[in-house]
């Protein structure tokens, strides 16, 4: 266990010297958020009643998007990584008495954190100082802000299980571009990052909840505006528990199998 | 010690004519050829023994160090290092293992080399105490302190070789295998290197498996050597007799690209 602190201390403390792409970052999110908010406000004006949520709530939803996009933002993927698969550099790490697996994992969710670390305040901040509605109120209630940050690592645990899979994939594709870009969209359309789920129609609504893909960032932001009241949001907590349990699953067998047959190409 | 007996290992290689045409048809039909990298290998290495392990480009040098190292699993043959089958617990038995190979980096680019360094030792779980003892030791071998503290992205070649080695001895590996740990180096770097490799098998009685196209490197570090060309293994015996075998004469190179050249590999 040690080593994979170590392995995070280290992957992390490298994210925090981009201080620059922090900064660049936060520019790119504040602009981002307004202009979503902009763009439902003009639904909302249209037709108030088939709003799906209050426009606070979705305010919210938004802002919570653009403070924690580095821990939900599916087309991130370790370029180190994918260059160690299609560069044979994965030689290394095949000759050192640790789990691949779990190193690629910890190395994930460590840049993830890094990078929201060092976005997310000035966006809390700023958004929460924004006049209703069109701010980032404060959180349903004390228990929907406990849910909502268990959720919350709970999503980017789910996100970071999906995104080993497109490593694995790496192992057996000359490229892995292909999957890579269906991979991410599929993430981007039907986890809500591009259209809250509350705004899908019913019947697609039901299934979305129930795919791995709500269980990554739609979850905790639905919990934290108070959307999914915390009694449903428990429910919701364990879906994603079982979501990592079985992505995870499937990844460890499927790299231990693609291993054994893994050739390392060239001298 | 480190026995290999009747190893194979083949790969299947992709092969399609030149031109558009044929680039459709490669769409519908794939042709393969299957390359035999490795055929019926086999040999014996001792404990403390320094090896080198020559042969031209595609000879199955490289193969032959991955299949020990745990890298790849053969068809078939039989491989065991220190009573351990490599491929089957590999991460019990790389623990026991050292590896450089001279055209890839195990340290992490963007980080100071002493945190490679200590990531490496709480990765192979060593104490405190010896890591000291091992890391005063290499510093002053292979004369790191003033590269310590850089990351390893500024690092000249040869600086970030002898840094690759250090960070390859850090966890006392009974056995260190060099892929071409002097390709690229300038004089003076190899020359430290070569040292450096001998010292350490003198005194910690390491066992080292080389393999390089530097014949000085052969030259200066081993007593056995074993040559192979399109996988197989042709001779096994002392540096010397290897050359005897090639056209007297010349330097060390000419006689063994002519016996390259004889033996037709």
């Amino acid at each position: 266990m040690k080593k994979y602190i170590s392995f995070f201390r280290i992957r992390f403390v490298a994210g925090l010297q981009y201080r620059a792409a922090a900064w660049a970052g936060v520019s790119t999110q504040f602009v981002w958020g307004f202009l979503s908010i902009l763009l439902f406000r003009a639904f909302y004006e249209t037709s108030p009643g088939s709003f799906p949520m209050e426009f606070s709530q979705l305010s919210g939803y938004l802002w919570l998007q653009q403070a924690f996009l580095g821990m939900f933002m599916a087309w991130f993927l370790d370029p180190e990584i994918l260059e160690s698969v299609t560069s044979g550099a994965i030689a290394y790490e095949l000759c050192r008495p640790v789990n691949i697996y779990g190193m690629w994992f910890t190395k994930n969710v460590a840049i993830r954190l890094s990078r929201t670390v060092l976005r997310c305040l000035p966006i809390l901040l700023v958004a929460a100082f924004l006049p209703s509605p069109y701010g980032l109120s404060a959180p349903a209630g004390v228990l929907s802000f406990v849910l909502f940050v268990v959720s919350m690592f709970l999503g980017t645990a789910v996100l970071t299980a999906f995104s080993m899979l497109i490593y694995v994939s790496s192992f057996h594709t000359v490229s892995s571009m292909g999957i890579r870009t269906l991979a991410v969209s599929a993430v981007e359309f039907f986890s809500g990052a591009l259209i809250p789920i509350p705004f899908f129609p019913d019947a697609m609504k039901t299934v979305l909840n129930l795919l791995p893909f709500a269980s990554i960032q739609s979850t905790p932001f639905l919990i934290y505006v108070g959307y999914i009241p915390p009694s449903e949001g428990i429910a919701r907590i364990a879906l994603q528990l079982g979501w990592f349990a079985v992505l995870s699953a499937v990844g460890v067998l499927w790299m231990r199998r693609s291993l054994r047959r893994v050739v390392v190409q060239g001298g | 010690m480190i026995e290999l007996k009747n190893v194979c290992k083949s790969f299947k290689v992709s092969k399609r004519n030149a031109g558009f045409k044929n680039a459709v048809r490669a769409l519908f039909k794939r042709e393969y050829e299957i390359v035999h990298a490795l055929r019926d290998v086999s040999f014996s290495i001792g404990d403390g023994e320094m090896v080198g392990y020559i042969g031209p480009n595609g000879a199955g040098k490289s193969s032959t160090i991955k299949i020990m190292s745990g890298i790849l699993t053969p068809d078939s043959g039989e491989c065991v290092v220190n009573g351990r089958v490599p491929w089957r617990d590999r991460a019990e038995y790389v623990r026991e293992i050292g590896v450089v190979f001279g055209q890839r980096s195990q340290l992490w680019w963007d980080v100071p080399v002493i945190d490679s360094f200590e990531l490496i030792k709480d990765i192979y779980r060593v104490d405190r105490v010896t890591y000291r003892k091992n890391l005063d030791e290499l510093t002053e071998r292979l004369a790191l302190s003033e590269i310590l503290r850089t990351p390893v992205r500024q690092l000249s070649l040869g600086q970030r070789m002898r840094c690759e080695i250090a960070a390859s001895l850090l966890y006392d590996p009974k056995i260190l295998f060099l892929d071409e740990p002097t390709i690229g180096l300038d004089a003076v770097s190899k020359l430290a290197v070569r040292d450096f490799i001998k010292e350490r098998h003198r005194e910690h009685g390491t066992t080292v498996i080389l393999t390089t196209h530097d014949m000085q490197d052969i030259e200066a570090l081993t007593e056995r050597v074993i040559l192979i060309g399109k996988g197989r293994i042709l001779s096994d015996g002392s540096f010397e007799d290897l050359l005897k075998k090639g056209k007297s004469g010349g330097t060390v190179e000419q006689t063994v690209a002519a016996l390259y050249e004889e033996l037709d590999i």
